[in-house]
């Protein structure tokens, strides 16, 4: 698999393939998309890349450990449902900001930061699979940890 | 409609069950993603399965038509398929991971956590 | 987008008055284990952190479920619906009585099991994210205990489990791989029958919603004419949760994997897991389908005798301390599966009894069985003994806790075995009666042979070389939960009256459903 062509391309395929994720990932909230699907192409863009140049260069490039991503957006979907708490509402449910940014109104909500948490879980979970079956057979770190 | 669907669900069960009979775990796995897939598709039908519009709310509405697709069987799906996937993940990672430590695939040869011949406990004081 | 302006009116489908503070009790438990679970997962690196940050958890763990208990002892069952939507369309979270005390038993077991942790899991375990694991798998058993949904019941049983093979390999050693396939196999396809089943649910009533379920199943099953297949259902489920809770043709896995982890994952696993099985049998059986498990009471009692005499035969046999454990786990839940096939409110309190004092011996079982092969080297009988001599504190509270788990007086395992053998007695099912005393005798020789031979009698090769002796991080726990067996078996009036609440909450579901439903039990 370790080609010249493959070599060249993934960073850029793999680039590309983050872009799209989040761009599934914010579209989701109207239309279909989603942090789920996001998180999924998103975590094939750095499979791809961990099958080109070798999950070190993954590790590498995403910085943080991809389990740790996980922890992060596990910890972010739950606050999403807990700031109910503070708004005497029950739990998980939306809540809406309307912030004024550069002119524009744009709408924040707990539904979508539970979205984006759904997504760096997946990542991360996905990944650290991905990893691990990448791996050479005595690297072995990491491998086992999935994620719901 | 149902009846077709109802046949696919038990030739998905009995084609799971006898991957699932083997004594090897690679096709064990594939009878269980087998399994995972025919359950998806069971949730799927106990939904009641109708020719209708997808139940998003139109944007000019408030509430939805009088007919439309059930959306909780898609939701439970969704959640099942996201568990199935991810359990599948793992499994293929520890069976590929117990292939490479006990050189066997072949439950009957996994014999290293339950050995053949264990001893006995002392009889006497 | 702009700012909606609802034209629409949100009280047909949405709750609008602010929740009680009080509500959230219900919520907190998993939602604290998934955000400290989670928290650990972000720091893996400083482990130093790891123990601290999961100890004071599990501590507020306890803490929140005592608070819950106390409110619904004192106010009923209490429910928080998710979203703000109105239940059966939002997921509803509810804690009765049975709910409330499995998770603060089970929150207390695993806050001993993480003291015990401290010397059990090295670095490259705690590196490998032990202490996330646990909270994520207290999160499960938590959010199973405490919902009221059917379908959410099955997300926790699988956040359970994926946490549960986390435990599993942790150290990655040949023996715990093989051990981890057999048990992620099994209980996979457990949980898939579990989700069949609750497709067939779906089809049948059109709800998920556990309260609105118990309100239904009278309506449906005065329907004569094209019957809905309640029958199925309820075999379905019992086949399901026996599989998770180790009944005995579907128990295999239990002695083939429970003791290749670390000691302080099998006693996790031996505590909690297995109750998780029980509780859900009985949650389903008892308060969803009781008219359906009457027609299978037969099948149960057969597999509870059955997995009773056959886990004793098999803990009598056993050389490995850990092995004969796990046969000494598989012999309670047959027992607390007589009193799911009896069905009396004396047996399903029983039962109840049963699975709290299960929840705490178990633990504490598996903690002192690996402290006295720390001390040996070796958790084979043959080369065991001595243990007396090194340690007499640790060897009494061992003795405290295995003639518990056998069941004789003066300590928590009479109770509930007095219970259930009262209750198959009022029914005249003496072999039922027979089988309970019987596997309850043979339990009693293997722990007392096990005390004679790895304590009482002299070291068979002289004494070994010095091992640390123990220290707080393995009497702290292991004494508190013998403390809470002996105080119980003399004390048990407060246990009694818990388990019967709970007991008579499930055969009369009607405070459950109007918490859920304050409108009135009729749908």
């Amino acid at each position: 698999m370790n080609t010249l062509i493959l070599r060249t391309v993934a960073p850029v395929i793999t680039a590309l393939m983050l872009l799209f994720s989040v761009f599934v990932l914010l579209r989701g909230h109207n239309e279909p998309g989603g942090g789920f699907i996001g998180g999924l192409i998103a975590a094939s863009a750095l499979a791809i890349f961990g099958i080109a140049h070798g999950p070190g260069a993954v590790q590498r490039a995403i910085r943080f450990h991809p389990m740790a991503i996980a922890g992060a957006g596990l910890a972010l979907a739950a606050v999403s449902g807990l700031v109910s708490i503070a708004a005497g509402v029950p739990f998980m449910s939306g809540l809406w900001i309307y912030p004024d940014i550069l002119g524009t109104e744009v709408p924040l909500s707990t539904v979508i930061s539970f979205d984006i948490g759904v997504y760096l879980v997946v990542v991360g979970s996905v990944t650290a699979i991905a990893l691990a079956l990448e791996t050479e057979p005595d690297g072995g770190a990491g491998e086992g940890e999935g994620g719901g | 409609m149902e009846i077709l669907f109802v046949g696919l669900i038990g030739l998905f069960f009995a084609a799971a069950v006898y991957l699932m009979l083997s004594k090897f775990t690679i096709r064990i796995l594939l009878g269980i993603v087998l399994l995972g897939n025919g359950v998806n598709l069971l949730l799927f039908t106990a939904g009641r399965i109708t020719r209708e519009v997808p139940p998003i709310i139109p944007a000019d509405a408030s509430t939805l038509g009088s007919v439309a697709a059930n959306p909780l069987p898609q939701a439970l799906i969704l959640t099942a398929i996201v568990i199935s996937f991810s359990f599948f993940a793992f499994l293929l990672v520890l069976t590929w991971r117990a292939f490479e430590e006990l050189g066997t695939d072949s439950t009957d040869e996994m014999r290293l956590a339950e050995p053949r011949d264990e001893p006995l406990p002392p009889t006497g004081y | 987008m702009a700012s909606p302006s609802t034209p629409v009116d949100l009280a047909a489908a949405m709750v609008t008055t602010a929740p009680a503070l009080a509500d959230w009790l219900v919520i907190l438990p998993t939602a604290l284990m998934i955000l400290s679970g989670a928290a650990l997962m972000m720091i893996r690196k400083s482990v130093r952190l790891h123990a601290v940050i999961a100890i004071a958890a599990l501590a507020l763990l306890v803490l929140i479920d005592a608070l819950l208990l106390w409110q619904v002892s004192s106010n009923g069952p209490v429910t928080m619906t998710m979203g703000g939507w109105l239940p059966p369309f939002g997921i509803s979270f509810t804690a009765d009585m049975f709910g409330a005390v499995m998770a603060l038993v089970s929150a207390l077991a695993a806050l001993s099991a993480a003291v015990y942790s401290l010397r059990d899991i090295d670095t490259s375990g705690l590196r490998h994210g032990f202490f996330a694991f646990l909270l994520l798998l207290m999160a499960g058993v938590s959010g199973a205990f405490l919902t009221g949904d059917i379908f959410n019941l099955y997300v926790w049983f699988e956040v359970l489990l994926i946490s549960s093979f986390g435990l599993l390999i942790l150290g990655s050693e040949p023996k715990q791989i093989e051990g981890a396939l057999k048990y992620a196999i099994l209980n996979l396809i457990g949980t898939t029958l579990f989700l069949i089943t609750v497709g067939y649910l779906y089809a049948i009533f059109g709800t998920l919603n556990m309260a609105d379920i118990a309100r239904k199943a009278g309506a449906l099953r005065g329907v004569t004419e094209n019957a809905p297949p309640l029958m199925t259902l309820s075999a379905l489920f019992v086949l399901a949760f026996c599989m998770k809770a180790a009944a005995f043709p579907v128990n295999f896995w239990l002695p083939a994997s429970y003791h290749t982890p670390r000691i302080t994952v099998s006693a996790l696993f031996g505590g909690l897991l297995t109750k998780v099985g029980i509780y859900a049998l009985i949650r389903v059986t008892i308060m969803l389908l009781p008219v359906e498990r009457e027609a299978i009471s037969l099948v149960i009692a057969a597999s509870a005798v059955l997995t009773m005499i056959l886990g004793a035969l098999g803990a009598l046999a056993q050389n490995d301390l850990r092995r004969m454990v796990g046969y000494v786990v598989i012999v309670g839940i047959g027992n607390m599966l007589a009193g799911v096939a009896i069905g009396s409110s004396t047996s399903v309190s029983g039962a109840i009894l049963y699975a709290l004092h299960s929840i705490v011996t178990m633990t504490a079982l598996y903690l002192v069985i690996g402290e006295a092969g720390r001390l040996a080297g070796t958790f084979e009988l043959s080369r065991l003994g001595g243990l007396w001599r090194r340690a007499p504190w640790f060897s009494a509270a061992s003795l405290a806790l295995m003639l518990a788990a056998a069941g004789l007086p003066p300590l928590s395992g009479l109770w509930p075995k007095v219970m259930l053998l009262k209750a198959s007695l009022d029914i005249g099912a003496w072999w039922l009666a027979a089988a309970i005393l019987v596997s309850a005798f043979l339990v009693t020789l293997t722990l007392a042979r096990t005390f004679l031979l790895a304590y009482w009698r002299p070291a068979p090769g002289g004494e070994s070389e010095a091992v640390a002796a123990t220290d707080w991080h393995s009497t702290l726990p292991i004494g508190l939960l013998a403390a809470l067996t002996v105080f119980f078996g003399i004390y048990p009036e407060p246990l009694l009256a818990i388990s019967q609440a709970a007991a008579d909450g499930l055969a009369d579901p009607s405070a459950y459903i109007r918490s859920v439903f304050p409108e009135g039990a009729a749908p």
